[in-house]
């Protein structure tokens, strides 16, 4: 199927998963949400202000993955889930220099720094992964999250081929490319990570010597 | 002992506790860290001091202010001129005055421009006090809510215009975006979750919506001041890298309404004590 097809399938897949959450929505508890409407859309334009390094435009105006994941992960449908995915997957870029793995010291640096992209933030400061937040990686960190699997041994567990380390880089990059409406920010796709940082995050994931593959 | 006194030695009894549970924090694990939290609720049981705000918000209510030098007496909070028990817990509700769909803080700002004569600037400056600078708008909502402790929430959303702002709040939950691609869902949708160690309600289930919904506002611990649900989540759209949400704004409001009835049914247990 060609690009445009793909576009216009992936639109009437919208507009009638549209339609049958507002029917479904009359008679459920709220499990789901339903696309968001002009009216809630100009609500939200008039109760938010820009600040610091978040504008209004910018959240509102949502790209494909996020309009179609505007509902819980569950009530989209698998063929949305793999046009979103294949979509996604096609925007990863590899690092420029073909090097995928950076400094675990570095990525441990990544991995617990939760500053940045919030309203109350500076702009162009240096973000953090804040990947403990969701996560457990170095088992001597014991303040973790749970939203995310663990991620304690991911290297040793995995190996570091080729496939393993395109795929970690890819993940982080753009967790979507691999799982639908996942709950993972997008780091490289939506350049909350440099590609320094990413590398950095991958090499704390996958070099031998990392923390979390002891 | 005077106010201010008193709010001195609270404040300085529980730092000391607080500072008391640090070590502990920093070694526990997810579990271990919930209980120190329980154990400082149990000690300040006898002495929240969210007391101090509900006791300075009654004396606002009852004081006569603003250029029309009248207390709030005349505000009809949904149930009748006056009424303040169990107003809070039947909010946010559509007033046919204002034909809105309006939660306690709008309505509260609402009464100090139509009874007082203050400008809704005015009636909303200061919304989250800090030390000194206090607001009155906080301690009028820990009152008002504290007069509803123990009775049922009682949010039906039945009314077209609730029903409509309600579908806008569900829509304002799942709405994805920002660098993060957060919506509230993210957080809020899944059972015994955690950011760190913090646990993360699902506010999509009566038991945790009910158990959330009624401990707002709350005295929080870090913070040494009570807070309302319109700072809530305006401090949750900060975290999920939205833009700066406007106090009392009815995307608030909406939101608001969607947790409250998603929360009807609990047992209102507010003012309350958080981190």
């Amino acid at each position: 199927m060609d690009q445009k097809k793909k576009e216009k399938v992936l639109r009437g897949i919208a507009g009638v998963l549209l339609s049958s959450a507002v029917v479904a929505g009359c008679a459920q508890f709220a499990t789901r949400g339903s696309d968001v409407s002009a009216d809630t859309l100009a609500m939200m334009k008039s109760s938010f202000t820009s600040q610091g390094p978040v504008t209004v435009e910018a959240v509102l105006n949502q790209d494909q993955a996020q309009k179609l994941c505007s509902q819980s992960a569950e009530a989209v449908p698998e063929k949305v889930a793999r046009l979103i995915e294949e979509t996604e997957l096609k925007a990863i870029k590899p690092p420029a220099d073909g090097k995928y793995l950076g400094d675990w010291k570095r990525g441990e640096v990544v991995a617990q720094n939760g500053v940045g992209l919030q309203f109350s933030d500076k702009v162009g400061g240096t973000n953090g992964g804040n990947c403990y937040a969701c996560h457990q990686l170095a088992p001597k960190e014991i303040s973790y999250g749970n939203i995310g699997p663990s991620l304690y041994r991911y290297g040793k567990l995995r190996g570091n081929s080729d496939a393993i380390v395109k795929y970690t880089w890819g993940k982080i990059y753009d967790a979507q490319a691999y799982k639908a409406c996942s709950n993972m920010p997008r780091f490289g796709h939506n350049m909350v990570l440099t590609e320094q940082q990413l590398k950095d995050v991958v090499a704390l994931l996958l070099d031998p010597a990392s923390p979390v593959n002891q | 002992m005077s106010t201010t006194l008193l709010h001195r030695a609270l404040r300085a009894r529980h730092w000391l506790v607080v500072s008391s549970f640090v070590p502990g924090f920093a070694f526990a694990q997810a579990n271990s860290a919930v209980d120190d939290i329980a154990k400082y609720r149990q000690l300040l049981a006898d002495g929240n001091p969210a007391e101090l705000w509900e006791a300075r918000g009654e004396g606002i209510w009852n004081a006569p202010r603003g250029p029309n030098k009248v207390p709030l007496t005349g505000c009809d909070l949904g149930k009748g001129p006056g009424v303040v028990k169990g107003a809070y817990v039947e909010l946010p509700r559509y007033f046919s005055d204002t034909r809105k769909v309006m939660d306690i803080e709008q309505r509260l700002a609402y009464c100090m421009v139509k009874l007082q004569g203050f400008t809704q600037a005015e009636a909303i400056a200061n919304h989250f006090g800090q030390g000194e600078k206090r607001s009155p708008m906080e301690a009028l909502v820990a009152y008002v809510a504290g007069e509803s402790r123990g009775m049922k929430i009682a949010v039906k959303a039945t009314h077209p215009e609730e029903a409509r702002m309600y579908a806008a709040g569900k829509q304002i939950f799942f709405f994805r975006g920002g660098a993060y691609d957060f919506s509230c869902a993210t957080c809020h949708s899944g059972d015994k979750q955690r950011i760190r160690l913090q646990e993360l309600p699902n506010l999509l289930i009566p038991a945790d919506a009910q158990k959330t919904y009624a401990t707002w506002p709350a005295y929080r611990v870090s913070q040494g001041e009570v807070r309302t649900m319109q700072n809530r989540l305006y401090d949750c759209f900060r975290q999920q890298r939205f833009p700066v949400p406007a106090y009392d704004s009815d995307m608030i409001t909406a939101l608001t309404l969607f947790l409250a009835k998603n929360a009807d049914g609990g047992t209102f247990d507010a003012p309350a004590l958080k981190r």
